[in-house]
């Protein structure tokens, strides 16, 4: 069994394991002034809206180049957000929204 | 446990169990791809378990096959992963009390699903909530991601493609579900929003990986911008109704005292004391020396610990 790309696992991990864990293990960090702090408090969720818009919206056309592609997948999204908000059940919502998104594709929608 | 926090944790599985449908979903076509790539099935597990990062871990797949040598692999992993900043520095704070060590191991497993979960539930609960974290990290991705790893490199073919089940919406809608978890306030609306705009229209030019790290740097400058204790208007989620539990970073009790509503009540303490007309100042009695030493003591004095 060839063992030679777990010597590359490592390297990724390397490169990989400071940026998850530098601020953590950084002391002081409870020192930072409330504005830094609140700063951080609204990291979580611009940072998850930014994944799920450029997720769902941003894919690359034949030439590899972004573009903006307005699919099922938006209203699928659109519709997990929404039951969240609604019913506050994650679950529930991702559920809605993956049957949704795979009945308008059987639909040859998207 | 208090019932609560046995309600907390009850929804947390629930919704671990979404992002583990999606962490499967992927890792299955991961373990695939790894051994059409040529990798052994160490190689592809050693990826899961020691790099731990799906968008990396598919690059070097592609890679790999094409021959590329590692030194581009490395640094893409570098790029793609420096996101991680972000969730790590909005978790931090909050884990002061925690020991190096487990904050060493909990950042191994550290993935955006893991911080999603994480924050959605300490949120929840309205504190600290270490068990919670190993939770979502552990069971709802690590464990689904690397025993998919193996399950995908072994059945092969059999597997279906993610996108026939609509299963490749599920990490996006995961994240989108997540954040309103979060938006609990004027501010967190704002900063979710730009930080959506923001990361799409960066995501155009410099590609997603960049452009979801400017998202998550720049939306929060946003929301900031907006005045904030807004968090009676919006629904909440039920993050303040525990604040008279004992803070896991303190051996006092809060009460009715929350981090959240502290920075913006100071907040509104420092633009009031702005807005205070102040009393017209004798420019005979002004001393300049005088006030800038008062300054400078004021400074060393919020230098101190």
């Amino acid at each position: 069994m060839s063992t030679d790309l777990v010597l590359l696992a490592v390297l990724m991990g390397a490169v990989t394991y400071p940026a998850r864990a530098l601020p953590m293990l950084a002391p002081g960090i409870e020192r930072l002034p409330p504005r830094a702090l609140l700063y951080l408090r609204l990291v979580g969720p611009a940072v998850l809206a930014s994944i799920a818009a450029s997720q769902t919206l941003v894919h690359p056309n034949d030439a590899g180049v972004p573009q903006i592609v307005i699919g099922p997948e938006i209203l699928g999204v659109l519709v997990c957000m929404a039951i969240v908000w609604w019913r506050r059940n994650l679950f529930l919502g991702l559920l809605a929204g993956v049957v949704l998104v795979a009945l308008l594709r059987v639909a040859g929608i998207g | 446990m208090s019932t609560d926090l046995r309600a907390a944790r009850r929804r947390l599985l629930l919704d671990s169990a979404g992002i583990a449908a999606s962490a499967i979903g992927f890792a299955l076509v991961f373990g695939l791809a790894a051994r059409d790539a040529g990798y052994s099935l160490l190689e592809a597990s050693a990826m899961s378990v020691i790099a731990f990062a799906g968008a990396s871990q598919f690059a070097a797949v592609g890679y790999v096959a094409a021959g590329l040598p590692w030194l581009p692999i490395i640094v893409l992993t570098f790029f793609l992963n420096a996101r991680h900043l972000l969730y790590s520095a909005s978790l931090a704070p909050r884990l002061r009390h925690v020991s190096f060590l487990q904050r060493a191991a909990m950042a191994h497993v550290l993935t955006d699903e893991a911080f999603a979960l994480a924050a959605t539930h300490f949120h929840r609960v309205g504190r600290v909530d270490i068990p919670g974290y190993w939770i979502g990290a552990v069971l709802g991705v690590f464990i689904p991601w690397n025993l998919a790893t193996v399950a995908g490199y072994q059945l092969g073919s059999v597997i279906p493609d993610p996108a026939v089940l609509g299963l490749d919406i599920v990490f996006p809608a995961a994240m989108a579900g997540l954040a309103v978890g979060l938006m609990t306030g004027r501010r967190e609306i704002v900063a979710a929003g730009a930080g959506a705009a923001i990361g799409v229209m960066a995501s155009l030019v410099l590609g997603p990986s960049v452009g979801i790290v400017v998202g998550g740097l720049v939306g929060p400058l946003v929301g900031m911008a907006m005045p904030g204790r807004a968090h009676e208007v919006v629904a909440g989620a039920g993050a303040h109704e525990h604040a008279e539990e004992l803070h896991p970073m303190s051996s006092v009790p809060l009460g009715h005292v929350n981090l959240d509503e502290a920075i913006d009540e100071a907040e509104e303490d420092a633009h009031l004391d702005d807005l205070a007309p102040k009393p017209p100042m004798p420019f005979g009695t002004f001393d300049v020396e005088q006030a800038l030493e008062a300054s400078e003591e004021d400074t060393r004095a919020q230098d101190r610990p």
